[in-house]
């Protein structure tokens, strides 16, 4: 199977810019970048995919187990760098996908020139003196209601992803497929996301890495940010001004402006 | 404004107002011109928060839902606040973007939690307003009680789930059934090589193919491979009696013509009122020790023509004739002899192979057909038995869903002289 179909890999921005990987969270795909990319794409070439599970990926590339970690998101980041053969790239990785581009820059530790880490947590459940911002039990509620609430995700939502003629410049395929998971994915990603502690994993970075957080984000609360701050050595820490888990949703500027100046900094 | 669930701020106004619409009078339901009324006591839950969550206004029926005073949430606490642990990672990934990407979103399941602890689900809506300018200023969200809902759709996942047990306990039987019906593992006359593959078209149903490969008590090997007529239950049976008649005729005549009347006569017997019947190319090999390969006296009921690849890579389909078993009183069938040298290979398969519709099939019917095989096998010749089977397997693997019947393989093979 060839790498850019399975993970519907999209290359675009400026031809001869320096090279960005923008890997989506859990929940979306990488229609979740159109904001930022619009603004970093005339500096850099862009390179979108989305995780396998999600979005426009090849639904027969599925594999419950390789996905069941992520590990496997990690393989498939790597694979498509050598694929197409990105030399040195910035990997900007949101929420989960933090997680996913430390484990990939530890695992090629001359792959990616720099971290761009956007609302990262390393281990969303409470553990002794760390904040995570979640108990168990709320995970759990959360993978119950991925099992029981099929029929929420699947039939109720569809009829409304599915076009939107007040704005007609989303796309069909484009609405079609934002947001919408096979809910029995959904569960595996979903597991794989909040159940993983990769707080260990972020000693061992030894690229430049900014860490975006916002100033209210019910899912990654400041204290993870300062967190990975901490644990990264020479890593930037910058709060944007933002509510919510997806700054490049809530202030795509904010967060285009933030990665072009780590950016330039780190080119000059 | 301190409107609170079940009480009307307003009431109804002095009787000036009742004489002013005497039409009204007597309909005191048409009334209905109180609309900070009908938001705060709406048969459903109104919430409209600014862009960052924050709760800017709230109806009656939610605070009461809630149990929270208005003045503990309104600029306080953000909707998100309001959802369970679980509610709130599904907000924050799936509900606010894919709101910020479109403006609206709804019929999302979530589970508020009250200020007591307790868990209502509800199915929430949620648009943006945008100003003159189209710029949003804010998100209006209607919630409904959906207690009801959810309690359907518990059942719903509790009969899916009951359902997917019993498939699984019938895939389970079917599987054991079929495995019952064909040889446990393929016995292999000495000096030759032997090789089956049976593939089932569904996972559901028993299917109605079947071979076998078995030693005669004076040293020569029965084999045959069939094809029953329909599938599922009432074809295993027919299945079953198939095979075990043709293996018990071999014990007292091994004649494969005889043993073919035989069947044909029980057939015709027990199932013509269901018209069962079966198409089969049975087979009793002799090996040809002196020589290193075997004789084959074989007759067939209908069944398509076994091949043979030949040593020097040639393909030979061998002639038969003979009615379809079971499905006429008196068939006579006829043996012919094939001889297998060193390095030939006797295949036979069942025509769920040549009758496959192969995606991008050449032929007129869309079939795979007796000439595409005929090409393949010429391909493959000469191969050993496994070989022939395996490249087969690769072969209906190309054929996706055009598979549509169950196929099954048999090779036997002649090892290739060793000077």
């Amino acid at each position: 199977m060839l790498v850019r179909n399975r993970n519907n890999v999209v290359v675009t921005g400026r031809e001869g810019g320096p090279t960005v990987v923008l890997a989506h969270g859990f929940g979306c795909d990488q229609q979740m970048w159109r904001h930022v990319a619009a603004e970093i794409g005339q500096w850099a070439r862009l390179v979108l995919f989305d995780h396998v599970g999600s979005g426009q990926a090849d639904p027969t590339a599925w594999d419950a187990d390789r996905y069941a970690s992520l590990d496997g998101y990690a393989d498939d980041v790597l694979s498509i760098c050598q694929d197409l053969d990105l030399q040195q790239p910035i990997f900007v990785g949101h929420s989960v996908s933090s997680s996913i581009g430390v484990l990939a820059a530890n695992r090629e530790p001359d792959r990616f020139s720099a971290l761009v880490l956007v609302t990262p947590s390393p281990c969303y459940i409470d553990d002794e003196n760390y904040r995570g911002g979640f108990t168990r039990d709320d995970i759990d509620d959360l993978l119950g209601s991925l099992e029981s609430n099929y029929l929420g995700w699947s039939s109720s939502m569809a009829p409304l992803i599915m076009g939107n003629p007040e704005r007609p410049e989303l796309g069909e395929e484009l609405t079609a497929s934002f947001c919408r998971t096979d809910p029995a994915m959904a569960q595996v990603f979903a597991r794989a996301t909040f159940l993983s502690d990769n707080r260990a994993d972020l000693a061992a970075v030894r690229v430049p890495t900014l860490i975006l957080q916002c100033a209210q984000d019910a899912i990654a609360p400041p204290e993870v940010g300062a967190f990975v701050h901490a644990q990264i050595a020479g890593s930037r820490l910058v709060t944007l001004d933002a509510t919510g888990h997806c700054p490049q949703l809530s202030a795509p500027e904010a967060t285009a402006a933030a990665i072009t100046s780590f950016v330039r900094a780190a080119y000059r | 404004m301190t409107a609170t669930a079940g009480h009307d701020p307003h009431g109804q106004g002095p009787g000036d107002h009742r004489s002013a619409r005497p039409s009204e009078a007597g309909f005191p339901a048409l009334l209905e011109d109180n609309l900070e009324d009908l938001y705060e006591n709406a048969p459903c839950g109104y919430l409209s928060t600014l862009l960052d969550g924050t709760i800017a206004k709230i109806n009656g029926t939610l605070l009461a839902w809630l149990g929270y005073r208005r003045e503990e949430l309104v600029g306080r606490r953000r909707f998100s606040d309001l959802l369970t642990g679980g509610g709130r990672i599904y907000h924050e990934t799936h509900f606010a973007p894919m709101l910020a990407m479109q403006g609206e979103i709804g019929g999302v399941s979530l589970e508020l939690r009250t200020r007591d602890g307790s868990r209502i689900p509800v199915l929430v809506t949620s648009i943006v307003k945008a100003g003159s300018e189209g710029q949003p200023q804010l998100i209006r969200t209607a919630i409904f009680d959906a207690k009801m809902r959810r309690a359907y759709e518990r059942e719903l996942l509790d009969a899916r789930k009951a359902a997917e047990r019993e498939d699984e306990r019938l895939r389970h039987l079917v599987g054991k059934l079929q495995r019952s019906l064909l040889p446990a593992v393929l016995q292999t006359p000495p000096g030759l090589d032997s090789a089956a593959y049976y593939r089932a078209a569904s996972t559901d149903q028993v299917g109605g193919d079947f071979y076998d490969l078995f030693p005669l008590v004076d040293g020569r090997w029965g084999f045959f491979l069939g094809d029953v007529s329909g599938k599922g239950v009432e074809a295993a049976a027919v299945t079953a009696l198939a095979r075990y008649t043709l293996r018990a005729a071999t014990v007292y005549n091994p004649d494969p013509a005889a043993a073919l009347h035989n069947l044909n006569t029980v057939l015709w017997q027990e199932y013509r009122e269901d018209a069962r019947y079966c198409t089969v190319v049975f087979g009793i090999l002799t090996s040809t020790t002196a020589v290193g390969g075997f004789t084959a006296i074989i007759a067939s009921g209908g069944h398509p023509e076994p091949l043979l690849l030949r040593a020097d890579g040639s393909i030979h389909y061998h002639p038969t004739k003979g009615r379809i078993v079971g499905a006429f009183p008196n068939s006579r069938y006829t043996n012919t002899t094939v001889v297998v040298n060193p390095g030939d290979t006797l295949l036979l398969y069942s025509d769920g192979l040549t009758e496959a519709r192969p995606v991008g099939s050449e032929t007129a019917d869309g079939r795979y057909g007796a000439a595409a095989l005929a090409r393949f096998a010429r391909s493959l010749a000469p191969a050993p038995a496994a070989a022939a089977v395996a490249a087969i397997i690769d072969l209906l693997d190309t054929f996706g869903t055009g598979l549509t019947d169950d196929t099954a393989v048999l090779a036997i093979g002649a090892p290739p002289h060793r000077y």
